[in-house]
């Protein structure tokens, strides 16, 4: 894979940037997330996270299934403040 | 494998643990060890409002915060990794004639200090931020050197730094037992091994209690629950961390572009639970969509929680314990703990190492409390 392919799109993270990470010793996705913000943008690594783990568990010499996943945190989609706020229903 | 034998073990990998970690190192300590139960910045560090502000309500909590900033502005140079830091500054809004005359107190103590604050009219503050919903705003404080950096970078630019000059990091590694002897330290078990040691920092925030336990010492700390909300990266909104004691938020858009913010809820039980509620994302939603009407069209897409570790006054406890020994602490900082870690840090190193401050921090040790001699932080959310 070359170091310029974007891996997280809400990031604008690039494999150059996750592989960097991996080679410090950052090799569990919560330490990837942290140093790199993959992950963090609005799709909260629904798009990135599988090909980050694959790469990881290639990385580490483990099997997918083995490699720790980061903690879900809500919301499941983006919420407006005002809709959370109550805006559309009081 | 790990190794058998170190002159000091800290315990903890968030800002506290890495940065001490790192000024022990730079003063030339060589076989320092530091274990963390999970990753780096897995705590409170890397769940933090990443706020760092000198405007306090108590003389120590200024000039530990004055300090600190002082590091912070040279922190990426000297650690040889961008921390992202960005100096906005914070706004303090008053809503009522009490704050009013607290912030008046407050910003007379932080001038005598040096320390580069304002007492502005609401008129002001809306310049500041043009955004601001002013309604109820009595006055307001503003000093520009305060702001925010990455709580993440600032602790891997600590820990790496440290790794740089010799200091050993095991992350996925818990202490498990301390032994001691006559009151001394001796040795500290982990789920890896067993390490000899005559000292032991304890910086596991949320977890210091325990660590406490594990020396036979009840420590007066405890650890709360406080939530925290992100947005959607935005274009620029507003610069200062916007902060309120008596409406209990803080708020600042990073320079990501993402917006963050927090509050403390006073029914908060003490734990550690760090779980998320939807009720605190409903009620932050409505504070800041009042203060700040257009957040409305903002996104919030991610909530969390990370522990405070409180303590009696909301002021650090920094020191050796009177009764075992060996064991530091570097707890309690109530909420604070990254913005004054590059000064606490540094002060511990001095402390164990050479026996003397380059800042009086005597008032911080844990007797304190048995004294008597409290100084309650009045500027907390």
């Amino acid at each position: 894979m070359k170091d310029d392919i974007i891996i997280c799109r809400c990031e604008d993270v690039t494999w150059g940037e996750i592989r960097q990470a991996l080679e410090k010793g950052y090799t569990t996705l919560d330490e990837i997330k942290r140093v790199t913000r993959a992950g963090m943008g609005r799709c909260q690594g629904k798009a990135c996270q599988k090909i980050i783990l694959g790469e990881i568990a290639k990385f580490s010499h483990k099997k997918i299934e083995e490699v720790s996943i980061s903690t879900f945190r809500p919301p499941t989609k983006p919420v407006k403040l005002g809709t959370l706020a109550g805006d559309d229903d009081d | 494998m790990m190794i058998k034998r170190a002159d000091i073990v800290i315990i903890g990998g968030g800002i506290i643990g890495c940065s001490i970690a790192y000024n022990l190192a730079k003063k030339g300590c060589k076989n320092v060890v530091l274990f963390e139960k999970n990753s780096l910045a897995s705590g409170a560090t890397g769940r933090c409002g990443a706020g760092i502000r000198q405007q306090f309500g108590t003389k120590m909590n200024c000039i530990l915060a004055r300090e600190s900033i002082k590091i912070f502005e040279n922190l990426s140079q000297e650690l040889d990794y961008d921390i992202e830091l960005n100096q906005g500054g914070y706004l303090i809004l008053a809503y009522t004639e009490k704050e009013v005359n607290q912030f008046k107190k407050n910003v007379a103590l932080q001038q005598s200090l040096d320390i580069d604050v304002r007492f502005i009219t609401v008129k002001e503050a809306k310049k500041v931020v043009p955004p601001l919903n002013t309604e109820d705003i009595l006055a307001a404080t503003f000093c520009p050197t305060d702001g925010h950096a990455n709580p993440f970078k600032t602790n891997f630019a600590y820990a790496e730094a440290a790794q740089r000059l010799g200091v050993k990091i095991y992350t996925f590694t818990e202490v498990n037992e301390i032994e001691t002897e006559d009151n001394r330290i001796v040795a500290v078990y982990t789920d890896k091994g067993k390490i000899l040691t005559p000292t032991v920092i304890n910086a596991a925030g949320g977890y210091s209690e325990v660590i406490g336990k594990m020396v036979g010492v009840d420590l007066p700390v405890y650890s709360q629950r406080h939530q925290i909300l992100i947005t959607e990266p935005v274009d620029p909104l507003f610069k200062p961390m916007l902060m309120s004691f008596s409406r209990n938020f803080y708020c600042q858009q990073t320079p990501h572009g993402s917006i963050i913010m927090g509050f403390g809820d006073p029914n908060e039980p003490k734990g550690d639970n760090i779980g998320t509620s939807w009720q605190f994302a409903r009620e932050m939603a409505q504070k800041m969509t009042t203060v700040v009407p257009l957040l409305k069209e903002v996104s919030m897409v991610r909530q969390w929680a990370g522990l405070y570790n409180v303590s009696p006054d909301a002021q650090p406890i920094l020191g050796e314990h009177p009764q075992v020994g060996g064991f530091y602490m570097a707890i309690g900082f109530s909420g604070h703990g990254f913005m004054l870690a590059p000064v606490a840090s540094k002060l511990i190193a001095e402390l164990i190492l050479e026996g003397k401050t380059s800042l009086p921090i005597d008032k911080l040790d844990i007797g304190r409390f048995e004294r008597g001699e409290l100084i309650l932080e009045p500027s907390v959310v």
